[in-house]
């Protein structure tokens, strides 16, 4: 599956969980998915939002309303949430910059907001999100698409589409990187240790 | 970030994180309902004011109570201080009740420097509202945070303070703050009102503001300080206001994309014509509302973060 040549500067002990290639069809798929849960293009279809979450999830967001146009005809208004300022654990880092906020025109009351992020792993930046979107407002309801599920969820949160599920181990990191933030598109698995 | 005293010494970047994430909080908060964020939910932040304040306490309790901080004013008026309790053991006495952050504007220059020293053992933030004629540096960040909306970046861009810089804390802060940012700046003064050690400063200094002003991006006016004023540090109000207020006729010496800038309160007449204190070019409001997101801001950088180890 791996089909790009492995980038010089990405250290060893690390293994690619989907190629360029591989995002750009998981994408897609999970565009589908959306076009069929959300019976978009139907006459009695919700109003949908995507709002991603920064970093990766905006660029995502983007990819995947322009996905969903391509195959539904249908221009969905995306946005960007950042759940920063909502984190449980800001107390335990150095201080975190913060992203950006921008909610589509029309904001998100009474609307179906899809948030997108890359990666799902303990659930507490989706809680955070949660929060978040009702100081934004009232959609009326939430679903939530990640690119990346690898499990050791710590609250009772589920994403509604997922690109792939990766069971790893906690010792483990996944890291997304994508053109618009990286350069280039990969999944990428790696063992904590040999982190700098 | 574990205290806020000055703008000196401050580097571009630690100024720049703080300013980027007043954009943010004032971005997030735009067109919201509901002005709460639960960021600083369970810490507390005391304000001690022993001289007169009304922006600037009202902007530091608005911008903790929009991060769910409990915040407690304290004036020197109704006080202990007014039993004669020294500055230390107020100080101590707000750490001991449980104060995560202590935001004070004291009379004397040096006073928030010497309450940092007494409460950074009890890890107690410490954020300087004003201390005499030293530093206001809250007060700078707004301001630049207030240029870089009108102008972008301030690389590069020359900035005149216009007036009573002897006795502006403003004024000192700002000069220290625009420096590392990289703009230039011109301070416009009589020669009675300019502090000795000022040929030390990073700036150039002018006695003519009709020459200064069609070199400028920003004219940033100092209130006269009547109050600190003992003896004659120019003729009459008249002819200072002659010499060094910002007319209307001034006003056209600007370049078109010029700022003008006050700290308030305004002395409308004196340093600042009314109809260009209300005029579009005039940026005063503008300050007064980011000045609220700054504050934000800076509770974010002293307070939302692990504790430093000492």
């Amino acid at each position: 599956m791996a089909s790009r040549p492995r980038d010089a500067a990405e250290p060893a002990g690390q293994r690619e969980l989907l190629s360029a290639g591989d995002v750009a069809r998981t994408v897609a798929r999970m565009a589908h998915q959306v076009i069929e849960r959300t019976t978009l293009g139907a006459p009695d279809s919700p109003p949908v939002v995507l709002l991603g979450i920064p970093t990766r999830g905006a660029p995502l967001a983007v990819r995947l309303a322009a996905r969903i146009a391509e195959f539904s005809g249908v221009d969905l208004p995306t946005g960007v949430l950042d759940v920063t300022l909502y984190r449980d654990d800001l107390r335990r880092r150095p201080t975190r910059p913060l992203g950006t906020t921008q909610l589509p025109t029309g904001g998100v009351d009474d609307r179906l907001v899809i948030l997108v992020d890359d990666v799902l792993y303990s659930g507490r930046t989706i809680r955070a999100a949660l929060d978040a979107l009702r100081d934004a407002g009232r959609p009326r309801a939430v679903q939530l698409a990640v690119l990346v599920d690898r499990g050791h969820r710590e609250l009772p949160i589920r994403a509604d589409y997922v690109g792939k599920n990766v069971p790893t181990s906690r010792s483990e990191e996944v890291h997304v990187r994508l053109v618009e933030t990286d350069g280039h598109d990969a999944v990428l698995l790696q063992r904590k240790e040999e982190q700098a | 970030m574990r205290h806020l005293l000055a703008t000196e010494g401050m580097d571009a970047a630690t100024a720049t994180a703080v300013l980027d994430t007043a954009d943010q909080l004032k971005a997030t908060l735009l067109g919201r309902e509901v002005r709460k964020l639960p960021t600083l939910r369970g810490r507390t932040v005391v304000t001690v004011f022993y001289e007169a304040s009304t922006r600037t306490r009202v902007s530091f309790e608005i911008a903790g109570k929009w991060m769910s901080a409990d915040v407690v004013n304290v004036s020197a008026s109704g006080s202990s201080v007014g039993k004669g309790e020294s500055l230390r053991d107020t100080a101590l006495t707000l750490a001991a009740a449980g104060a995560d952050c202590v935001i004070v504007r004291h009379p004397a220059s040096g006073a928030a420097h010497r309450l940092a020293g007494w409460l950074t053992e009890a890890g107690t933030s410490v954020v300087n509202a004003g201390d005499g004629m030293h530093e206001h540096p809250t007060q700078a960040l707004l301001d630049a945070a207030t240029l870089r909306e009108r102008l972008g970046a301030l690389d590069g861009r020359r900035v005149a303070i216009v007036g009573d810089v002897l006795h502006s804390r403003v004024a000192r802060s700002n000069v220290h703050l625009l420096t590392a940012l990289g703009a230039e700046v011109v301070l416009v003064a009589p020669p009675t009102l300019l502090p000795s050690g000022v040929d030390r400063w990073p700036v150039t200094v002018s006695h003519s503001l009709d020459a200064v002003l069609p070199t400028v991006d920003a004219v940033m006016m100092l209130r006269v300080q009547a109050e600190r004023m003992h003896g004659g540090y120019f003729p009459s109000a008249r002819e200072y206001s002659i010499a060094y207020g910002l007319s209307e006729a001034r006003l056209g010496l600007l370049p078109e994309h010029a700022v003008v800038l006050h700290p308030g309160p305004m002395l409308r007449g004196m340093e600042i014509a009314s109809a260009v204190a209300d005029s579009p070019r005039a940026a005063i409001t503008e300050q007064v509302a980011n000045g609220v997101h700054v504050r934000m801001a800076v509770l974010y950088h002293l307070l939302a973060h692990e504790e430093e180890m000492a």
